[in-house]
């Protein structure tokens, strides 16, 4: 392994191979700032990345009074010192020189600086005049997946039961609300039954729309390594793009968008036929087995492949592989979340795991993963708008529980009916019954779907909007009141990563200008507003982060994300901790259900059940009749055709989605110079066979449209399916002359097109489900695509571009023993 | 006519009208996203299950393979689609969305009630073809039932509340 490696170029680094059952070696990864040794680093402070949802734990090097650069923390469980290039180059965004460092407020038709006193003073009186006038159902909030544990707690504790509004949700919902869903329909409860070292033990290993090189690069490292090492694991991917898992694939099936229950119950008919089911396990377990095998009996490979467009041997050759696996890992992420039939979809993969037995041991788990570092919190924490530790809004007894907790008569927590979804909030607002919209950490102006509505909704005149962020976001640039936040590495706080480890990630350095934590924000607001609890007392009792992670661990008490064992000393160097952790259990819990299941009882879990098709509630009493003894339910989906189908006018399946080197709207990306040069501008991909079609080669400018909107880009040619084009999400409008809308020269963001639809179940908008058109704008004429050349927009042609590379700016060094000095 | 028949006769009349009633609320509402799409997918529903008992029929010497004609909107459909274009952002628009609603639900439960019937019928004359067609089709009549229910209990409370 070289100790030195251009991680642009090289995203991965080097290998450490291992063979199947052992540990993972470590490979420590840093970077620091050019001209910056270890020796003038005066500080390493304690943390874990912030830009994807892997949870890697690093230290932040400070020297005068500046991040200078990280370093992988060798110990930790997740990561075992390996950084991704996001974590590697992220944190130089802190330093932008375009921070928010004042608040700022709406002064005839322009946002002006102002002190925190007037622009806090402004909230309140907003707030504090609707809830007179209109009551609690005219403010809501819409938060993020990037805030920490200490903060998302607050802020569920202010909207629920300060406010009393049921409007309260956060970004998580494009990224996470379907992984949460589909654990709650088949497990009862939320809560992720695997864990990152089953990596380390399974022996086949199915990712569905899990592009996970790209969107967990460390956890595709881990795989890697197994790849190079003895006994190696034989991959399953089902993806449309030929991203650098389906290229080391055993089997990789490229459906049509929007057919992954007809995949997926072809694969279970397979399965199923050929007796590979642990009949035990489904009878000690499961109920509900008799319906699944009645939906899946007619659904053969041959008529999964009319659907899918993927030929019916591939569909048995893949069942043959997860039929015959001993050990089997299935990953799970946007190409099912974002796609019709999300939920649907991802409780079959559930259901693959369960009637194979294969769950609650080594090397067997289901991984429903997260798009966000902290979106995990933003679900326990109850800022989605479920009630806070997975306590079941439809059982009195669990919202009594609750009221218990923060002191309040139970009718003071809105619980007459579901929270409302993000898209619904935006309906609202957009029908004037929500007047007051709270928007921390986020950029619905880029991220959600079909955003000239969007913005139409966010400019409106009687909506009052504030906005909590580090920049003048497209969102923030539509704001009343702009709220300067401090980031990572500023402020101190906890949170959990997609397999329930927990770090703790400290304050390094001072925030710029007056920016403050979010926490801190929050606070000011309930202690201006003057919320109390029922015997008159603060309804929010604690002042900073320790003693905001003291209250949600009493909260939490009892519950399946149970954190009273820890504690921020507790989590200070060593490694990250997986919840549940008590006194019982103080090293936490690798694996839930491993002695069978434990949270979907009527009287424990946090849903009775939806309608797959329709996202009706299932009663309590139908669902204790259901599933008395509380065990696993196998939750068997019909096919539906997709919602928005191709046709004359619009014949390609348009399909949205990440890349490598960004995160999510590119406020922190496209602010690290080599992450912004490796992917510097949107492009669009088409397959040869489509660009032929359309008389387009690599490079020419396109204009890729719907009934919606439109997104102009240059062309890379891949090798993704035939009939389908994709466009990266993450670019906007902050860096171009027109700072929050289309110019001129097109959309550029590829929310302009996407349809505004969302899975009835998980309420997960559906970025991957329009048909769309493509047309040429110029020829390329020496214009180059600015698609990375690395990952899955790797171009069929290796001539047709200049290959991604960081040059010296992005070498980095890796080695594969822990330095010295390292502490542990 | 037969109990049968008259039984065939009238579920046909009931899920065509309510695959009809669903399509124009999905149109209507279009901008309630949700309400939009799976109206058009339980619609579906009806739309096969009006097949289905056709097909019945024909063993019972019903023949209800005619065109399939347009039922035509209401009186006060007609009105509310006039007034749902008026209304564009206001909130009173959030008002018409729940009285369709109860509408659906309410020609779902008349579906569901005749389902009910045919089923009983089937069991006491030992009919196994109508037993089938029951018992096939009547779970997604109670899913439409429990679908615009929970519409109702979801939505009211806003949509009232802001009126």
């Amino acid at each position: 392994m070289e100790p030195e490696v251009d991680r642009i170029a090289q995203p991965w680094g080097g290998r450490t191979p291992y063979a199947r059952g052992e540990p993972w070696p470590a490979r420590v990864d840093s970077f620091l700032a050019p001209g910056v040794g270890t020796e003038s680093v005066e500080h390493w402070a304690q943390s874990a990345s912030l830009l994807h949802s892997n949870g890697d734990a690093m230290d932040i090097a400070v020297a005068d009074g500046r991040i200078v650069g990280v370093r992988g923390r060798s110990g930790d469980r997740v990561n075992r010192g390996r950084l991704g290039p996001k974590d590697l180059f992220g944190w130089q965004a802190n330093h932008s020189a375009d921070r928010l460092t004042t608040p700022l407020m709406r002064r005839d038709g322009r946002l002006v600086a102002c002190d925190w006193d007037t622009a806090m003073a402004r909230v309140v009186a907003e707030a504090q005049h609707l809830l007179r006038e209109r009551g609690p159902g005219s403010i809501g909030f819409y938060t993020t997946g990037q805030l920490f544990l200490e903060e998302y707690y607050t802020l569920t504790v202010i909207a629920r039961a300060g406010i009393g509004t049921n409007h309260l949700d956060g970004n998580t919902r494009l990224c996470t609300a379907t992984a949460g869903e589909a654990l709650k329909e088949t497990f009862g409860s939320d809560g992720q039954p695997g864990s990152y070292t089953d990596v380390d033990h399974a022996d086949v290993i199915a990712l569905f729309g899990h592009n996970m090189a790209e969107t967990q690069p460390v956890l595709w490292m881990r795989v890697l390594d197994r790849l190079e090492g003895a006994d190696p694991p034989q991959l399953v991917c089902v993806d449309p793009r030929p991203t650098p898992v389906a290229r080391r694939a055993a089997v990789h099936l490229a459906p049509r968008s929007g057919t992954n229950v007809a995949l997926l119950n072809a694969l279970l008919h397979e399965v199923i036929r050929t007796g590979r089911i642990d009949r035990d396990f489904v009878a000690d377990r499961t109920v509900g087995f008799d319906e699944l095998a009645a939906q899946v009996a007619r659904c053969t490979p041959g008529w999964a492949a009319g659907i899918c467009d993927v030929p019916a041997a591939d569909i048995e050759r893949a069942a043959e592989i997860l039929g015959g696996a001993e050990r089997l890992l299935s990953t799970v992420l946007q190409g099912v979340y974002q796609s019709h039939q999300a939920t649907a979809a991802a409780c079959q993969v559930n259901n693959l795991q369960l009637i194979r037995g294969m769950l609650g041991r080594p090397g067997c788990g289901v991984l429903q993963m997260n798009g966000q570092p902290t979106a995990q919190n933003t679900r326990e924490c109850g800022a989605d708008g479920d009630l806070p530790g997975f306590r079941n809004w439809e059982n009195d007894r669990h919202v009594a529980d609750l009221a218990k907790v923060w002191n309040v008569e139970p009718s003071r927590i809105p619980h007459y009916g579901p929270p409302t979804p993000a898209m619904q909030i935006f309906r609202y607002a957009e029908q004037g019954s929500i007047r007051m919209l709270w928007i921390s950490g986020t950029n619905p102006a880029v991220s959600l779907p079909e955003l000239h509505r969007i913005r139409d909704v966010l400019g409106q005149e009687r909506l009052f909007t504030v906005v909590q962020d580090l920049y003048a976001t497209e969102t923030a640039q539509l704001a009343d009141v702009v709220l300067p936040a401090a980031t990572w590495g500023e402020k101190t706080g906890a949170f959990t990563n997609a397999d329930r480890t927990v770090h703790l990630s400290e304050k390094a350095v001072d925030p710029p200008g007056e920016a403050r934590p979010d926490l801190d924000i929050l606070l000011d607001f309930a202690r201006r507003m003057g919320f109390r609890d029922k015997d008159g007392g603060p309804l929010i009792g604690w002042h900073d982060a320790p003693s905001a992670f003291e209250a949600w661990k009493e909260c939490s008490r009892g519950r399946p994300c149970d954190y009273t064992g820890l504690t921020h000393d507790r989590l200070r160097g060593g490694s990250g901790i997986q919840w549940p952790c008590t006194e019982d259990a103080p090293d936490g819990t690798e694996r839930l259900y491993t002695d069978g299941i434990t949270w979907a009882g009527a009287d424990d879990c946090e849903t009775y059940g939806k309608d797959l098709v329709t996202g009706a509630s299932v009663s309590g009493a139908e669902y204790r009749a259901l599933n008395p003894d509380g065990k696993a339910v196998l939750r068997a989906a019909e096919y539906l055709p997709p919602h928005e189908d191709t046709g004359e006018e619009y014949p390609l399946q348009l399909n949205t989605g990440r890349t490598l080197y960004h995160f999510h709207t590119r406020t922190k990306t496209g602010r690290a110079p080599q992450l912004d040069a490796a992917a510097p501008e949107v492009w669009a991909e088409l397959s040869a066979g489509e660009a032929q079609r359309h008389g387009v080669a690599e490079g020419d400018l396109v204009e890729v449209a719907t009934p919606r909107g439109s997104v102009r880009g240059r062309l890379r040619i891949t090798g993704i399916r035939d009939g389908m084009v994709f466009l990266p999400f993450h670019y906007g409008y902050w860096d171009t002359p027109e700072g929050h809308r289309p110019g001129r020269t097109g959309g550029r963001a590829a929310n302009e097109t996407t349809i505004s639809d969302w899975d009835p179940v998980s309420k997960q908008p559906l970025l991957k489900a329009a048909a769309a058109r493509l047309t040429l704008v110029e020829r390329a004429d020496g214009a180059v695509s600015p698609a990375p050349t690395t990952t899955a927009s790797a171009p069929v042609d290796p001539h047709a571009a200049p290959p991604t590379t960081g040059g010296p700016a992005a070498v980095a060094a890796q080695t594969a023993a822990p330095p010295e000095g390292d502490g542990r | 006519m037969s109990g049968a028949s008259i039984t065939l006769q009238a579920l046909h009349d009931g899920e065509r009208r309510l695959e009809h009633d669903l399509l124009v609320v999905a149109r209507r509402h279009r901008a309630d996203h949700e309400v939009h799409h799976v109206a058009t997918d339980v619609a579906r529903w009806s739309h096969e299950h009006a097949h289905r008992i056709a097909r019945a029929a024909q063993h019972y010497g019903l023949d209800l393979s005619g065109p399939d004609g347009d039922p035509g909107p209401g009186l006060m459909a007609a009105v509310r689609e006039k007034a749902a274009e008026a209304l564009g952002r206001r909130s009173e628009i959030g008002l018409l969305l729940l009285y369709d609603l109860c509408d659906l639900h309410l020609t779902a439960t008349e579906n569901s009630l005749r389902w009910e019937m045919l089923a009983q019928l089937a069991q006491a004359t030992d009919d196994s073809r109508l037993l089938d067609l029951a018992t096939a089709c009547h779970p997604q009549t109670l899913r439409q039932m429990r679908w615009t229910n929970t519409m109702i209990k979801t939505l009211s409370p806003q949509l009232l509340g802001s009126v």
